[in-house]
């Protein structure tokens, strides 16, 4: 026999239902991230997800790492016997700011069809556009499950001071990570650092969470606009160009000259280097732009005082003697004119240009 | 409307309905689609202009009514004493121009000075005195209402008359003509009191206005849960339900309102807005190169439209429902119709109703008056390309919107040609399920398929692309 529907016991049943729900999914933290329609139902993205403008990037940030590399290529690409993998970890210049997949460092290694140790060299986009070591330390150790042959750091000075380690949203919302780093390659990382955005229970529920679960849902969706254009940034049709005049100002961050090895994050790059273990590390200090503007005696770019960066340079060639890195200094191969928007970030014939000097190393890496 | 106006608005109409019942329910329902007309209109470019374009919907709709209501009616006390309760909202709402900004919650800017605000109450005033002095009511008067509503949406419809309208707006207020733009100025939800407004002033034209005062006729034309996206009711139904006691609501009246709001708040705020990610418009439509993903997000453009609209409407009948108002249907299950005159039936039925009962139905009357009448073939081509033509028009006078009209109007000549030649080949041929099963299945595709190719003209916004969209749909690039 029916019974009536009594509607005020479904409406109660219902928000007790949807507070277990909430509390479950507070308590449980489901790891939601690792499903993923990018390589099953769409092609995986060519670079980790990113992007402040989905409806005309159809990408937009995301901080679970387990959702970012979801959708990356890597994640569904079984290494095959022939595939001498390299990941690519670095800041945008590496990610490929303004440049399509094709264009940047991966996409121009994988045009070149490579080998090494008799196989086909295959490059991966591991690259985030943000600047900071901890924050490339802990793409490489995420990146390290996909059984890499080598690993190029791209990196430039930028990353290293102190404050910039953890200020990175994708660090800052990340903090288990980062402390699991700490505790198992020796990551300095503060106990307290105000950076970190702590979780409270509420923050975990679905409700308090919310956002989080939105985008992931929304990253999904715009899969089929990335299937169907292969379009992952926003591509403006007129930028403004990197600034080559500056104003006679020698300062950099808080650090006076010269500079010491205890001042910037060195630390960070030693735990990356832990972190690869047996994986060889191609080391690279990135091109920039070197200025011939006004001023340009004092600075070589936006980013650097000339002093800075010249201890800079020592610094790493002695750390990389020192630590027998096989470190490559590659800072003023590209011209001025092959840089976009940045004093790093490269025009197509910039890229390719970067990407046939690396050749030879990645080549020469398995000897 | 957004999620957080909805759900505020769900809450008030839930809250009186299950605590004040009937006590003042017509005047809650009064005062709050006044307040609400102020609270959604966005904010606008030109100086003053969102708190003006709701205070000129009032001033329409009160002259509307004058021209409407019977001289008994016009006559009754209570209209002033509605009246004088209206504009003193009107009026509490522009002195918050005078709080702190943080709380000036109501309106989208500042609200403007109060002295115009008073010298459009005293004009208004002034002529509803004069129209109140004449001994005889001309009929002139409902005609001129008509070509003032008429003239007023072909301003707002058509770019050029908007674009004109703007730097008129800015050059009153004292702004620069240099960023002037068609967007300037948006009068939200005018297209739907515009509908109201016709219906009512051809109702009377035709004697079936029912008598009405002021208050009621108001709350008809901007009763709120309906105001911003329909449907378009009747004012002899709804004023049966607002005059209708109304016991509060209980758990029977609150489910299936309660149901319908959830069912319409799902449809919107998540099929339609996710599908909104991935639906054509002016950007993709020149990325998407390959044919398969441009059918998806066409698909995606015809469901999203779909839920978008159908989620509005299910939302709007949710909330009139807790206030004891059930507002007509407006879709049912349109995309699972076997034709294009079924389709037409079942998506946005008022709209559609609206245009048969007082463009369609009359001018096909006045086509057969004629001495000479043309054929019936051609009276239906004329006819109904006519009716898509001015539906199309109403969502904006433009080269697509043309096209998306013809495409329609076009179309359902067609089905009514086709259905003419082959109604007695099918019904012979349907002799068992699974035949009358294929053709309708088949009926459907082909509908869909060709709806929602017309929606490309409705969703882009120029006729070159469309075409272009519709080239690669079918693998021609």
């Amino acid at each position: 026999m029916n019974q009536p529907v009594k509607p005020l016991n479904v409406l109660i049943k219902g928000l007790l239902l949807f507070t277990l729900f909430n509390l479950v999914i507070a308590a449980w933290q489901p790891g939601i991230g690792q499903f993923s329609l990018y390589n099953a139902l769409y092609p995986g993205r060519e670079r980790l997800p990113f992007g402040e403008n989905p409806k005309q990037s159809y990408n937009l940030s995301l901080f679970d790492l387990d959702a970012m590399f979801a959708s990356h290529v890597i994640a569904g690409t079984p290494k095959s016997d022939d595939e001498f993998r390299v990941i690519i970890v670095g800041d945008s210049s590496v990610w490929g700011t303004l440049l399509k997949p094709e264009e940047t460092l991966a996409g121009q290694l994988n045009a070149d069809n490579l080998n090494a140790c008799g196989k086909n060299v295959r490059a991966y986009n591991l690259g985030y556009p943000t600047i900071s070591l901890t924050k490339d330390v802990m793409l490489l150790s995420y990146g390290m499950q996909y059984d890499p042959d080598l690993i190029i750091w791209m990196t430039t000075l930028d990353a290293f001071p102190l404050e910039k380690q953890t200020s990175t949203p994708l660090v800052a919302n990340n903090e288990e990570k980062v402390r699991e780093l700490a505790s198992n390659y020796g990551l300095r990382v503060e106990a307290d650092d105000p950076n970190f955005e702590i979780k409270s229970f509420w923050d975990k529920t679905f409700i308090g969470n919310r956002r989080a679960w939105a985008d992931f849902f929304r990253f999904q969706i715009y899969g089929v606009m990335w299937s169907a254009t292969g379009i992952d940034q926003f591509y403006p049709d007129r930028y403004e160009r990197a600034q080559t005049d500056f104003e006679a100002d020698d300062s950099y961050h808080d650090l006076t000259a010269p500079l010491s090895e205890d001042a910037p994050a060195i630390n960070a790059l030693e735990t990356g280097f832990r972190v690869a273990g047996e994986t060889p590390i191609l080391l690279v200090n990135e091109p920039m732009l070197i200025s011939a503007g006004a001023n340009s005696d004092i600075r070589y770019n936006f980013f650097y005082p000339r002093w800075a960066y010249d201890d800079y340079r020592e610094i790493m060639f002695a750390l990389s003697e020192r630590n027998d890195w096989v470190y490559v200094d590659l800072w003023d191969i590209i011209p001025a004119n092959e840089f976009t928007n940045s004093a790093i970030h490269l025009t197509p014939a910039g890229e390719k240009l970067l990407a046939e000097t690396l050749a030879p190393y990645i080549m020469e890496a398995c000897k | 409307m957004a999620l957080g106006n909805i759900l505020i608005l769900a809450a008030a109409s839930l809250l009186w309905g299950v605590l004040l019942r009937n006590h003042g329910r017509t005047w809650f329902m009064l005062i709050a689609s006044v307040v609400v007309i102020f609270w959604l209109q966005p904010a606008l470019p030109i100086r003053g202009a969102d708190f003006f374009t709701p205070l000129a919907t009032l001033v329409l709709v009160v002259l509307t009514w004058f021209i409407t209501a019977d001289d008994e009616t016009r006559k009754q006390r209570k209209n002033i004493i509605i009246l004088l309760i209206v504009a003193s909202v009107v009026l509490l709402l522009n002195l918050t121009r005078f709080v702190p900004t943080s709380f000036q919650l109501i309106t989208a800017s500042r609200p403007p000075q109060l002295e115009t605000t008073l010298l459009i109450f005293l004009i208004t005033g002034l002529t509803l005195l004069a129209l109140s002095r004449l001994t005889r009511f001309s009929a002139s008067f409902l005609t001129a209402g008509l070509v003032l509503t008429i003239g007023l949406f072909l301003l707002i419809k058509i770019p050029a008359l908007s674009l004109w309208l703007s730097s008129f707006l800015r050059t009153l207020s004292g702004q620069s003509l240099t960023n002037v733009s068609i967007n300037d100025f948006r009068w939200l939800g005018f297209s739907y009191v515009a509908f109201r407004l016709i219906h009512t002033i051809r109702d009377k034209q035709s004697g079936r206005f029912p008598s009405v005062d002021v208050g009621e006729f108001i709350t008809y034309v901007i009763f709120f849960p309906a105001f911003t996206a329909g449907p378009i009711d009747r004012l002899e139904r709804f004023i049966k339900d607002l005059r209708a006691p109304f016991a509060g609501l209980n758990l029977e009246t609150f489910y299936p309102a309660g149901q319908r709001l959830l069912l319409g708040l799902f449809k919107k705020f998540v099929i339609a807005d996710a599908l909104a990610l991935i639906a054509l418009n002016d950007t993709n439509a020149t990325q998407v190169t390959s044919t398969f993903w441009m059918w998806v997000i066409v698909y995606a453009y015809a469901f999203q439209i779909y839920f978008d609209f159908s989620g509005y409407t299910d939302i709007a009948l949710g909330i009139a429902q807790l206030l004891g108002i059930k507002l007509p249907e407006n879709f049912a299950s349109p995309y699972l119709k076997p034709n294009l005159t079924q389709f037409w039936n079942n998506w946005h039925m008022t709209l559609t109703q609206w245009f048969r009962a007082y463009f369609f139905n009359p001018i096909t009357r006045w086509l057969r008056s004629w001495q000479k009448p043309m054929s019936i073939p051609m009276m239906i081509l004329l006819t109904q390309v006519a009716t898509m033509l001015l539906i199309g028009f109403w969502h904006g006078v433009t080269w697509n919107f043309t096209l998306w009209g013809l495409w329609h109007g076009l179309g359902l000549f067609i089905h009514n040609r086709w259905n003419d030649v082959t109604k007695a080949k099918a019904a012979a041929w349907t002799t068992t399920p699974t035949k009358q099963a294929a053709l309708n299945v088949s009926g459907i595709l082909l509908t869909f398929h060709f709806v929602a190719i017309g929606w490309i003209f409705f969703a882009l916004s120029s006729p070159a692309v469309s075409w272009q969209v519709i080239l690669k749909l079918f693998g021609v690039n």
